[in-house]
């Protein structure tokens, strides 16, 4: 009797879930039923700052702002340290793939990483939409059919910096590059600028990352007797780079033009050493209303101003949340074909466009530094020098050297 | 005049740069070779211990307004203090298994100290300025060097020497060394060895806050200035042959200068010509350049 009572209710349980989960199915087609974005990035390490905890609370403001649904189906927002190290990365997100059911991964900042990255979601048909890493290979050599390179790279900093330094007379460079591919493709894309704006490079010297003192590096750069030191680092390393530089006076006779310098690096080395400088980014938190309004719940989570990563973690979120409800899938291919044929709009940018070599096109902006005297507290330091259109922003796709194109 | 295609006075420039760089090496790797040599200790703690110098002086002037000749003193005085409490409180329970334990030890400590202020800081870090009366540059002809770097070198060498002389040429550094040699024998001269050893470690992390204090002003004070550094100085300690006090000195400031030419000659190696110059060492003379053979 309480045998037959137990396997009539196991039957009972048994089918209703089996209905429930039949309901569910339809046109919906939401692989394991949960949507998730993995927040690839470096949570502890010299780029932490500029991504890192901040990208996670950026796609998770983004899964908010969806009600934490798409299609009915929970999103989900997984993260994870890649210690900036591409074989720990790749493996990472192999697991993620294989066991985690992650639909897309976003940041990844680190070209290295990145590069990584971008092969492994590829081959598993996974969407990798890059915010973090700088370096112009993921749409060249290196595109692949699953990657977008969301934020900037370095095409369009050494374009923005490059340029205007140039046309301000500073035709004579020396750089000063970190040794690894996203140092030595900012380089290569700045040296190109220069020389077609009639600039002339004199050197260059290339140090390890994470080096714990540039004044060797910058004597030399000194010895040069070039106008502009171009800093082709990130981080930590242009912080350092900065600071020695004011210290052996360097910036009396020289003048130094970051090429990737974030707002919290800005932040850490205050006004009085970095102001005049000219800097290129995709996005500033005091652009417009909009801009202001999101940066300032970004900043009530986590104490500070948001980097171009963090808006650029939102916005990739956003378009790829977009993209699911709109085609109702997390099918790659049809989400993909999806972003490629609409335009895209958020608080990161107006009517951005998805280019087949996976290149997000938008506006880029030229700021310089403020005085002292200019900024009006904490995190006001910016002057918009210039708006850099869409259409001139980024490596024309002409001159694309990615396989996929036909041309 | 030009050597391999580098003027002199460029050179001459670098020369002085490496001894900076060195007088660091020095003094971080003096810290180690003193707790390695009394205390049998592998103290991967020390990086984290000039780090926390570094903050100490940040966080006096930033909020209690102490200014940087105030914090030289005082902050060593209080990261003292806390290593002998570290010495305390975990160290003198792992003095009798194998040296691996210190070392997991003071590894984990590392990574909890360095941790905790990467979350109250973040890894970007905070400026830390030179003090008024070391700001400014002299012109040496060669190249202009900033006088709060050659203030580094002096006030390192300064400590070092001193260093050196209290363990090799006081009664009291003849006391330690016999400490370490046979602790039980000097405990029966009625010399209290657990005190003398707390002492040691307390003098070490007192040393590498020090270290943190002078490097403030001239690179960023954040949380990972200390594992960017530690790996290296450990390097500099198994050249010089560890416990070596004199060795660790020399070798700082040796490594220091080679380093420092490297940077010129083919700078992308300059971060691994130190652990070459290791590897060198270990297969000729194992017990390193001064040390010997136990």
């Amino acid at each position: 009797m309480n045998r037959t009572r137990i396997f009539v209710v196991s039957c009972a349980v048994v089918f209703a879930a089996c209905s429930a989960a039949m309901a569910q199915q339809g046109p919906v087609k939401i692989s394991d039923d949960v949507v998730r974005i993995g927040v690839l990035t470096d949570l502890s390490g010299l780029y932490s700052d500029i991504g890192g905890q901040g990208s996670v609370v950026a796609a998770q403001m983004a899964v908010e702002d969806f009600g934490g649904k798409v299609l009915g189906k929970k999103v989900d927002v997984v993260s994870t340290d890649h210690q900036n190290k591409a074989d720990v990365a790749a493996q990472k997100v192999r697991e993620w793939i294989d066991r985690g059911g992650v639909d897309m991964i976003t940041d990844a900042l680190n070209s290295a990483v990145a590069l990584a990255t971008s092969k492994v979601v590829a081959e598993k048909k996974r969407i990798l939409m890059d915010t973090g890493a700088a370096s112009t290979r993921l749409t060249n050599e290196d595109c692949t059919r699953y990657t977008i390179h969301h934020t900037y790279d370095t095409y369009a900093l050494a374009n923005g910096t490059g340029r205007a330094v140039v046309k301000q007379g500073g035709d004579t460079w020396f750089f000063l590059t970190a040794d690894y591919a996203f140092g030595h493709s900012l380089e290569q894309d700045t040296m190109n600028v220069v020389k077609e704006n009639g600039g002339k490079v004199l050197g260059a010297v290339r140090h390890p990352l994470s080096a714990s003192d540039f004044s060797s590096f910058l004597l030399q750069a000194q010895a040069s007797k070039a106008k502009i030191i171009g800093l082709a680092n990130a981080g930590g390393d242009t912080i350092n780079s900065i600071k020695a530089a004011n210290e052996f006076g360097l910036t009396k006779t020289q003048n130094l033009a970051g090429l990737l310098v974030f707002i919290s690096d800005i932040h850490s080395l205050g006004l009085p050493a970095t102001q005049g400088m000219y800097v290129t980014e995709a996005w500033y938190w005091d652009l417009n209303d909009q801009t202001r309004k999101w940066s300032k719940r970004f900043f009530d989570k986590t104490k500070k101003m948001p980097t171009m990563i963090h808006a650029g973690v939102y916005s990739a979120t956003t378009m790829y949340l977009n993209a699911v409800k709109a085609t109702g899938t997390d099918d790659a291919d049809a989400v993909m074909a999806w972003m490629r044929a609409n335009k895209h709009s958020d608080m990161f940018g107006t009517n951005m466009t998805l280019r087949e070599d996976g290149r997000l096109v938008h506006d880029m902006y030229l700021f310089q530094v403020k005085k002292p005297s200019e900024s009006k507290g904490p995190w006001d330091y910016y002057h918009l020098r210039e708006t850099i259109a869409a259409d001139h922003a980024f490596q024309p796709l002409s001159k694309s050297r990615c396989p996929l194109i036909n041309k | 005049m030009e050597i391999l295609g580098i003027p002199v006075q460029a050179l001459l420039g670098q020369l002085l740069l490496g001894l900076v760089n060195g007088s660091f090496y020095a003094m971080l790797s003096l810290g180690l070779a003193v707790i390695f040599g009394l205390l049998n200790i592998i103290n991967f703690a020390h990086g984290a211990l000039y780090m926390m110098g570094a903050y100490a002086a940040w966080i006096g002037l930033t909020y209690f307004g102490i200014g940087y000749w105030e914090s030289l003193l005082l902050v060593p005085l209080i990261l003292g203090a806390f290593g002998m409490l570290i010495e305390r409180a975990l160290l003198q329970w792992l003095y009798k298994l194998d040296h691996l334990y210190g070392l997991l030890l003071t590894f984990g400590l590392a990574l909890i100290i360095e941790g905790t202020y990467r979350h109250f800081f973040g890894v970007s870090g905070q400026p830390y300025p030179v003090p008024a009366q070391l700001s400014g540059a002299t012109n040496l002809g060669f190249m202009v060097l900033p006088n709060y770097r050659a203030w580094v070198v002096a006030a390192s060498l300064m400590v070092c020497l001193a260093t050196w002389f209290v363990i090799e040429r006081t009664r009291l550094g003849a006391y330690l060394r016999a400490g370490t040699e046979n602790p039980k024998l000097v405990q029966a001269f009625g010399i209290n060895v657990p005190l003398m050893v707390t002492l040691t470690y307390g003098f070490g992390a007192a040393l590498a806050a020090f270290a943190g204090v002078l490097a403030a002003p001239v690179i960023q004070v954040s949380p990972l200035m200390g594992s960017n550094l530690i790996i290296v100085v450990f390097a500099v300690v198994v050249v010089g042959g560890m416990g070596s006090i004199l060795g660790s000195i020399a070798t700082g400031l040796g490594l220091g200068v080679i380093e420092g030419f490297t940077k010129v000659f083919y700078p992308e190696a300059s971060s691994t010509v130190i652990f070459v110059i290791m590897a060198l060492v270990l297969l000729i003379r194992p017990a390193g350049l001064f040390g010997r053979e136990k």
